[in-house]
């Protein structure tokens, strides 16, 4: 592994570091016309390794820019970003993203869509094992025959499936979800809630899930982090306490509707509602 | 595929029969409007003439063209990439392509007397390159930024974004401006054969067909203008079919 961090608990050779991504303190206001427009304003966020973080909030708050944070797409004004012990300076390879648009490549099949990132990352890298590596995550996914298809072919789920897959194909260590089930129907994002289960058990990634649904952040997340309105800071976290191979009956059982009922209050305390009445 | 061809070649039928009934029922005559009965006669007469002319029609508009693609796709780039070059460009290339071109022939046979061939190459370029640096212009700026953020958080250069997203992106747009700019292309030409005639090009035929008083030559011409305007679009879609034909969703 890198040398970035003399004294480092190691544990088989691995570096034992407690938070794969890590957010201190972050501040950032956009230059508007009108003047500075704060979107962060004590932005704190530890993921470890391995783990999904979700992300929940009113609209507006902020929570496009934490993804961009930590893709090292842009800078805070003030506040780190750290990735496996290292300062986000700029974008690196170990990073997948997926959006609510799938952004699929029309002139492109689904399996050269998906292999895109490998011609960025591992441009040496041989096209059978650039193919067999897309087809592995496309049969995991339940897209094994759609290959040669173009994304006009593909339903919406299908086409989000298919992002998914380009989001991971390079392994990245970090994973983020931009809110990619949210132009979903209710069906079709459950079953993808499904797919992303397995996918987090069969590959190595830390996530970070920006959503709008709770019971979607509870269902994937093994923390939820509410932020609050603009300017966003970290407003609550919330660790799930429910096993990783939960099904979606989970969500109807006492301490998944705790939860949700206590993310829901935080919630009305984030958009300054907390004084309303029943929910 | 058999009624893809017959279908356009019924429509031009159709539209010489009703020019051949308009000029008969009104009784005109030839110095009046031409009939197209009177057209194979004159392109026969003149066949030397119009094979020469109207290759030096064709290679001019051509040369043209691929100039307005080259210099509109890099200006298309340069408005597409930088807010402060669109904003600065823009109303000097609107207030450019307002100009009516024909007021320009005698500017630009003075600046460049004697050059013909540069100079019809010239007013091609100009009246033609304006759709292509708009439409590429627009393609790029309305690109949506998470297209750019898949490869820009690997790392992914300017120049990688451009060439494996960005370009292929707007080649729909491109195909759309550049099957305009062919037929403004052959007007262009035109206009530097037929203001400032060097006997050379089909404007040039047409000039001495006005100047003889031989008005089925001068129809001929137009008709013949008219061919390589379509050979030229056909070639367009060709390459469109070729570069650009996942864009084409019919049937799914």
């Amino acid at each position: 592994m890198r040398g970035c961090c003399p004294g480092a608990p190691t544990f088989k050779g691995f570096l034992l570091i407690e938070n794969l991504i890590e957010i201190k303190g972050a501040r950032h206001a956009y230059q508007t016309a009108s003047g500075p427009l704060p979107v962060l304003d004590g932005l704190d966020v530890a993921v470890p390794a391995g783990t999904f973080a979700a992300v929940v909030g009113p609209s507006g708050c902020g929570k496009s820019t934490l993804t961009k944070l930590v893709a090292g797409l842009m800078k805070p004004d003030e506040g780190e970003v750290w990735l496996h012990g290292e300062r986000v300076t700029g974008p690196r390879k170990t990073v997948g993203m997926a959006f609510q648009n799938p952004v699929l490549l029309e002139w492109r099949s689904i399996l050269d869509n998906v292999i895109l990132p490998l011609e960025i990352v591992a441009p040496k890298m041989p096209t059978k094992d650039r193919t067999a590596r897309a087809m592995e995550l496309l049969e995991m996914v339940g897209l094994a025959g759609f290959e040669n298809k173009r994304p006009s072919e593909l339903s919406g789920g299908m086409r989000q499936r298919a992002s998914l897959c380009r989001s991971i194909v390079h392994k990245p260590e970090v994973l983020i979800l931009d809110e990619p089930f949210g132009a979903l129907d209710a069906f079709t994002r459950e079953d993808l809630w499904q797919t992303m289960r397995d996918l987090r058990a069969a590959e190595p990634f830390t996530a970070v899930l920006i959503t709008h649904d709770l019971r979607e952040s509870v269902f994937l997340g093994d923390q939820v982090i509410v932020l609050s309105g603009r300017p966003a800071r970290t407003q609550y976290v919330m660790d799930v306490d429910l096993p990783a191979d939960r099904t979606l009956d989970v969500l109807f059982t006492p301490p998944a509707a705790e939860m949700l009922h206590t993310l829901r209050d935080q919630i009305k305390i984030a958009q300054g509602r907390a004084d309303e009445g029943g929910v | 595929m058999l009624r893809k061809i017959i279908t356009p070649v019924l429509a031009i039928l159709i539209f010489l029969g009703l020019w051949e009934l308009l000029v008969w029922a009104n009784g005109w005559p030839n110095y009046k409007m031409a009939s197209p009965s009177d057209l194979p006669p004159a392109f026969w007469k003149y066949k030397e003439l119009f094979l020469l002319m109207g290759w030096q029609t064709l290679w001019r508009t051509v040369v043209g063209l691929l100039l307005a693609v080259i210099v509109g796709t890099l200006i298309g780039m340069i408005i597409g990439f930088s807010k402060l070059a669109r904003d600065a460009l823009y109303p000097l290339l609107v207030g450019f392509n307002a100009i009516p071109k024909a007021t320009l022939v005698p500017v630009i046979s003075l600046i460049f007397i004697g050059q013909h061939d540069f100079n019809t190459i010239l007013m091609a370029f100009m009246i033609s390159f304006f759709p292509i640096a708009v439409s590429v212009g627009i393609g790029l700026s309305t690109l949506e930024p998470e297209y750019r953020d898949i490869l820009r958080a690997l790392g992914a250069s300017r120049f990688t974004i451009f060439r494996k997203i960005a370009l292929p992106k707007t080649l729909p747009e491109f195909f759309g401006a550049l099957k305009v700019s062919a037929t403004l292309a052959f007007i262009g030409t035109n206009l530097v054969e037929i203001v400032s005639p060097h006997g050379r090009g089909l404007g040039a035929l047409f000039k001495s067909g006005e100047t003889n008083g031989d008005y089925p030559l001068m129809f001929a011409v137009l008709i013949a203008l008219a061919v390589l305007g379509i050979v030229l679009y056909y070639a367009v879609i060709f390459l469109e079919r070729t570069f650009a034909g996942w864009a084409d969703r019919e049937g799914t």
